[in-house]
């Protein structure tokens, strides 16, 4: 007998009611059952950030957190930043920078920096550096996606303060 | 950063935004994994837990009874006895019985080796009832040591080489030789591999998702191990999340997931996961190389010679031995040697196969070559770098053919300025103020260190490359290419390039890279090769069809064909923009029926272009970088870095660049943390990334490049060099270079360079001479 269980997630501001199986993972659950295949997964052990996505606006490896324990909270993913087919600062800062190249671990360094920036961080591009290493990148070498989280954090701090002011 | 031309400015040597980027942002890319059909069955492999031995008992009794599973098949089941062929052969080598079978039948030779596959309704109970798969093997002795490999352990001996090598030897002032060992470590893409089959029994037809680098090859290979017309399996284009040479060569899951497919008459999904990677997919780079040059009281190189021990791990796959092939004869590198000699013993070890990672070959070739020319700089108290300028061919040397062969083309160096690219090199880095950063850590105490090296690569391997454009209903330009998406942005690169035969901006293009049905001629990307073949394809066909459009615009407007142009998208008369058609309305004139379609003209504006090319051509560059040791825990950490790389023609500089960034964290990886590690019964100890370590953003500095286009290719109308390889393949050279020069050693004998080695190294006696002769440098 499967162990299922009914749980309600709300994803990128979508209630969905699922039966789970309470081993699946978060990220199978977002990618087979609800067809959110822009959350990636690299390794299935927590150590290369493919997978991050949002739970109540922390970032979670979504390979190591069960679909159950995500009932009753929020999820956000990859496919909740662009605003129809209007990508965000940040997605247009790493296209930008040439911040990616084949992609596949973009979802999860979005994700991240999102997180971070969500901190409204004085983010010098060390600090960046730091953050964005919870990551692997196999393609780019770093450089621009420290430059485009550097820069989005700038402008969105000016804009805060604008908006302060 | 990127920038965006107007209308009408050329898009070819602009940072034109990359068109791939935006899906793969927004999360709407599909990759392999992504792909799913109604009723998919999950696949399972079951490897062999046993380095060598026997295999007296597979039994799937007890995991055919689990409920949701649908199938178990071992190597008895599969039709004939199917093996992986060589893709890539090298004359005068026979490595038939030393193919991988699809399955293990009698005998398992490396942990990792499949036995059996187990396809489930679900791919959680795939795995449970791949536990439950019985696996008896008789273990034998197993052999990890490559120069330990004798008799029929040695698949291939061969040498390269051209001049009278032992006269040069002879008669020299100085013999200086060492040895070089470069670890086992790979490409490891971010995304495992994963293929996704869709199978339609009416008609007989595979759908395959998944398979990207080759398609085109790996679809011939399929059809014949399946018995089937090659025009009944369809490769799609997907997204490829990195390639680096290990993804889409043709493995067991190539054919067993298809074969899968038809035996069950079910789609089937099958997503390797990343402790499977790590012993499944090909490892590269073990060699160990006894390397000495003849070099006179200046230091003059007078002859190489090098005796190359190839640890090819347990079979021969698609690469046969063309890694191996590939270190000889590109060993001699940029420099003038007038005589050279080298052999390879290439060993099968009960350790997983080896294929090519990201400039093949070559990483370690030029790891052995550098290491050397710094011992022969200490042994003759010269400057590093003076040495190497006093051996580079000189620009008027070239072009320069070496009686050598590789891919099966003759090694000619074409055009190129070597002292001149250094010398750019190093002027950047006096800008860039590392002298002083240098002498002012050393002052402090700091334990720093300079390195350089100069690396020859190879780009644009034929022999061909065929590219469809066509324009379609609403007067957008389709392209139709051989290449393959893994990454690299070629999608952009392609568009580009037709576009200027437009006028256009690359948002009017689609390019659809490695879609069989699209494109059945294609020759796939590898080896650099696919802006030099691929694009000189694709601007063949965007220039045909330009043509035809000019041809059929000038009957609309009524004027002869040398009085239009076609700029800004639209076909008009020449300096008259009022009076013009758009490709949408030319499109129209040429469909059937229209009564501008002549009798016997073929329908629609397409052009199918094919690119011959014999020869490659030859990139090259320099690395140099600063390092940091901690004297305490022997930890490497690299300050600065930069590459220096002619490119010949930049299609897309920033693109380019990336390349060149990418490969340096892919270098640096290699040269001081990655390691595929066996422990003595060859259990593989690298087996999650807790263990097989690469690189972070912390581990990886800002990388400064001096893009060079000083030496454009005559080999393709586009002067373009590939840009693949060449941010790796000076690595691990100029980082060892740096560690040498931060601990007072003439040469470092091996990568990677790890605190363990590093700690061993300071701790030896503090003479030059002693350090040489504890280092085993002769």
């Amino acid at each position: 007998m499967k162990d299922q269980h009914l749980v309600t997630l709300n994803v990128n501001g979508s209630e969905h009611e699922l039966v789970l199986e309470s081993r699946r993972t978060l990220a199978d659950t977002l990618r087979q059952d609800l067809g959110l295949t822009g959350t990636h997964l690299g390794c299935e052990h927590g150590i290369c950030g493919a997978c991050t996505v949002l739970l109540d606006g922390e970032p979670v490896r979504a390979c190591l957190v069960f679909g159950v324990q995500a009932d009753g909270h929020e999820v956000r993913t990859v496919e909740g930043l662009a605003r129809g087919d209007e990508l965000n600062d940040l997605q247009q800062a790493f296209s930008r920078h040439h911040g990616l190249q084949c992609g596949f671990c973009t979802p999860g360094f979005l994700m991240l920096a999102e997180a971070y920036l969500s901190t409204g961080p004085e983010a010098d591009p060390d600090e960046v550096r730091e953050v964005v290493s919870a990551n692997l990148c196999r393609c780019t070498g770093y450089q621009g996606i420290v430059e485009a989280v550097t820069e989005v954090a700038a402008e969105r701090r000016g804009e805060a303060k604008t908006a302060h002011d | 950063m990127t920038d965006t031309p107007g209308p009408g400015a050329a898009q070819v040597g602009r940072r034109v935004p990359r068109k791939e980027d935006h899906r793969l942002l927004a999360g709407d890319a599909r990759f392999g994994a992504d792909v799913q059909f109604p009723r998919i069955v999950h696949a399972r492999m079951v490897r062999s837990p046993i380095a060598h031995g026997t295999v007296l008992r597979v039994d799937a009794a007890a995991a055919r009874e689990l409920p949701g599973v649908v199938d178990v098949v071992t190597a008895e089941d599969l039709p004939g006895d199917p093996h992986i062929p060589v893709r890539l052969e090298v004359a005068g080598t026979d490595l038939g019985e030393r193919l991988q079978p699809v399955l293990a039948a009698r005998t398992v030779r490396y942990v990792g080796e499949p036995l059996a596959v187990v396809v489930a309704e679900d791919p959680y109970v795939a795995e449970d009832a791949a536990e439950l798969v019985e696996i008896e093997i008789d273990e034998l002795e197993v052999l990890l040591d490559a120069g330990r490999a004798q008799g029929d352990d040695i698949v291939a001996d061969f040498g390269l080489g051209y001049g009278d090598v032992d006269s040069a030897f002879e008669g020299a002032a100085h013999v200086i030789g060492m040895d070089v060992a470069v670890q086992r470590h790979s490409a490891v893409p971010m995304e495992p591999r994963a293929l996704t089959v869709g199978y339609t029994h009416a008609t007989g037809c595979l759908e395959i998702f998944g398979s990207t680098k080759v398609p085109a090859f790996n679809r011939q290979v399929l059809a014949g191990l399946l018995g089937v017309d090659e025009a009944t399996i369809r490769m799609h284009a997907v997204d490829a999340g990195g390639g680096f040479g290990v993804r889409g060569e043709f493995y067991p899951e190539d054919f067993l997931i298809p074969w899968l497919a038809r035996r069950l008459r079910r789609p089937v999904s099958w997503v390797e996961d990343r402790a499977e990677h790590l012993v499944a997919v090909n490892h590269s780079r073990e060699q160990r190389h006894r390397i000495e040059v003849a070099v006179d009281d200046e230091g003059t190189i007078l002859g190489l010679r090098d005796d190359v021990r190839h640890d090819n791990g347990a079979y021969v796959r698609t690469h046969g031995v063309i890694v191996p092939e590939l270190t000889l004869a590109m060993l001699p590198g940029p420099y003038r040697v007038p005589a050279y000699a080298g052999r390879v013993r290439v060993a099968l070890t009960n350790k997983t196969p080896c294929g090519t990672y990201r400039a093949p070959g070559r990483f370690e070739g030029t790891m052995a070559r550098e290491q050397l020319l710094d011992l022969v700089a200490a042994e003759l108290g010269m400057d590093r770098v003076e040495l190497r300028r006093r051996n580079l061919l000189a620009r008027e040397e070239l072009p320069l053919t070496r009686a050598m062969h590789t891919l099966g083309t003759d090694v000619v160096l074409d055009s190129g300025d070597y002292v001149g690219l250094l010398d750019r090199a190093l002027s950047r880095v006096d800008e860039l103020g590392w002298r002083d950063l240098l002498a002012r850590g050393r002052a402090e105490g700091r334990v720093l260190g300079q390195g350089v090296s100069m690396f020859l690569e190879k780009s644009g391997l034929g022999p061909h490359d065929t590219a469809d454009v066509e324009i379609t209903s609403t007067g957008r330009i389709r392209v139709h290419s051989g290449g393959t998406s893994l990454g690299q942005g070629i999608e952009t690169v392609l568009a580009q390039v037709v576009a200027d035969q437009f006028t256009v901006s690359v948002d009017l293009v689609d390019v659809v890279n490695g879609d069989t049905m699209l494109q059945p001629y294609g020759t796939g990307s590898w080896a650099s090769r696919s802006t030099v073949v691929a694009g000189s394809a694709v601007l063949g066909a965007g220039r045909a069809v330009a043509e035809r459009v000019r041809e059929l615009g000038a009957q609309l407007l009524e004027a002869p064909p040398e009085d239009v142009e076609i700029a800004d998208g639209e076909v008009r008369i020449r300096g008259a923009a009022t009076n013009s058609r758009s490709l949408a309305e030319v499109w129209r004139a040429a469909q059937p029926g229209s009564p501008w379609l002549g009798a016997g003209e073929p329908a629609g504006l397409s052009a199918r272009h094919r690119f011959s090319v014999d020869h490659m051509t030859y990139p090259y560059g320099a690395h140099v970088c600063l390092v940091e040791v901690d004297p305490g825990s022997g930890g490497v950490t690299v300050l600065r870095y930069l590459v220096a790389y002619e490119v010949g023609r930049a299609v897309n500089p920033a693109l380019v660049e990336g390349q060149l960034r990418g490969g340096v964290a892919q270098g640096v990886g290699g040269a001081l943390f990655e390691e595929f590690r066996y422990d003595e019964s060859g259990q593989p100890q690298s087996t999650t990334f807790m263990d097989y370590l690469m690189p972070t953003a912390s581990e990886i500095p800002p990388v400064d490049v001096v893009l060079c286009e000083d030496a454009p290719a005559a080999t393709n109308p586009l002067g373009a060099r590939g840009a693949g390889e060449g941010g790796l393949t000076g690595a691990g050279a100029a980082l060892a270079s740096a560690v040498s020069d931060a601990i007072g050693l003439p040469a470092m004998t091996g990568l990677p360079l790890d605190p363990e080695t590093l700690v061993a190294a300071m701790a030896r006696p503090a003479t030059v001479r002693d350090r040489l002769r504890t280092d085993g440098i002769s």
